[in-house]
């Protein structure tokens, strides 16, 4: 009897999610090294693509249609990127109410080059598509993230929530037993972080380069050995959205350095 | 044509030293690696990098395979006078390229 209840309790002990856990975004457990990288504008390798995006944004793109340039630039109709888009990037993924669905901060870059510059999309995980959310993304840099799961978006939410605690491929893992059951500990040699999504797009010092939500949630999925979300799928905004609210009040850090 | 990004104080004091930093978007692709195919990718890196102000050579590195892309370097000038820092690194392309800086002494 006595040794069920000690089973019981360590099972519900492995299965609680870490709400009694203080938020720890990924920076807290960057070495000294990697921590000055992303504290100094002038030697985050990031700040290559976000000067790439400062350009896009004045920029008109060309029409895909090939009759010239747009009629507007980023800029023509948002104005200057500090104002208009302060604030912008901790608020998604969001319900965007013209496409009926949640939508990511790229999604929506891209439905306004379609429609409103009749442009064609930028390639996905290019240099152009992650320079131009870096730079959006960075006027909202020391905000909270204050996305809103409720409302419209409370399926979506709620998705992303049982996909977090869904076992997946041949590892047999959930999101949830690392980034919750085991953060904190070590996988090898490196930490298992919580998992916030509160700085992308990211440098990551591995890859050599930039890198989008997408790119690292396909990452982890192959980690583990499961078929990724396609990029932009239902599923992968779902999960980008349970992020999201899981990492609710942390500072947006984009674009941030991760090891 | 590489992008890069250069630090340096718009305005500095006679006699202080200055720090400037140096960040190139480069793939520093090293020589070493072998394709899907297994065919050698030929090294690319910027093997050659210097920096003058006023005329005056105040840094010249040579570059290695075992550097990262995007190489960051920083490093201090003494001020003397107002003028320019110029920049001018060479890769494995066969690439030239250089860029300057005004800086002002008071």
């Amino acid at each position: 009897m006595r040794v069920w209840g000690t089973v019981l309790a360590t099972a519900l002990l492995a299965s609680a999610p870490a709400a009694s856990v203080e938020k720890r975004s990924g920076y807290a457990d960057l070495g000294p090294q990697t921590r000055a990288m992303q504290d100094d504008d002038g030697a985050n390798p990031a700040f290559l693509w976000v000067g790439r995006g400062e350009a896009l944004w004045r920029e008109r793109p060309p029409r895909a249609d090939g009759a010239g340039p747009a009629a507007q630039s980023c800029q023509g109709c948002h104005g200057e990127a500090p104002v208009a888009m302060r604030g912008v990037a901790a608020r998604q993924p969001a319900w965007d109410a013209a496409a009926g669905r949640v939508m990511n901060l790229e999604q929506r870059i891209d439905r306004c080059r379609e429609q409103r510059q009749e442009a064609r999309p930028l390639p996905p995980e290019g240099d152009d598509r992650l320079a131009l959310s870096a730079y959006v993304g960075l006027q909202s840099r020391g905000l909270p993230l204050a996305t809103s799961g409720a409302g419209p978006a409370a399926a979506t939410a709620s998705l992303g929530e049982r996909l977090f605690g869904t076992r997946f491929g041949q590892f047999d893992l959930s999101c949830a037993q690392c980034h919750d059951g085991a953060a904190g500990q070590r996988l090898a040699g490196s930490l298992v972080p919580q998992g916030h999504a509160n700085g992308y797009p990211i440098y990551r010092l591995e890859w050599q380069a930039m890198g989008s939500f997408a790119r690292r949630l396909r990452n982890c999925m192959t980690g583990v050995r499961a078929e990724p979300f396609p990029a932009g799928s239902e599923e992968a905004v779902a999960l980008e959205l349970h992020l999201a609210l899981r990492a609710a009040g942390l500072r947006v850090e984009t674009p941030a350095v991760r090891p | 044509m590489a992008r890069a990004l250069f630090n340096v104080p718009k305005r500095v004091r006679r006699g202080e030293l200055f720090e400037v930093k140096v960040l190139i978007q480069h793939p520093m692709e090293s020589g070493q690696r072998r394709d899907d195919r297994g065919a050698i990718v030929p090294r690319d890196i910027i093997h050659s990098l210097s920096c003058t102000y006023n005329g005056d050579l105040v840094l010249r590195a040579s570059l290695f395979p075992a550097i990262s892309a995007n190489p960051f370097l920083s490093f201090h000038v003494l001020a003397e006078k107002s003028g320019t820092i110029e920049f001018a690194w060479q890769d494995d392309q066969g690439g030239s390229h250089s860029e300057s800086l005004p800086i002002t002494v008071e």
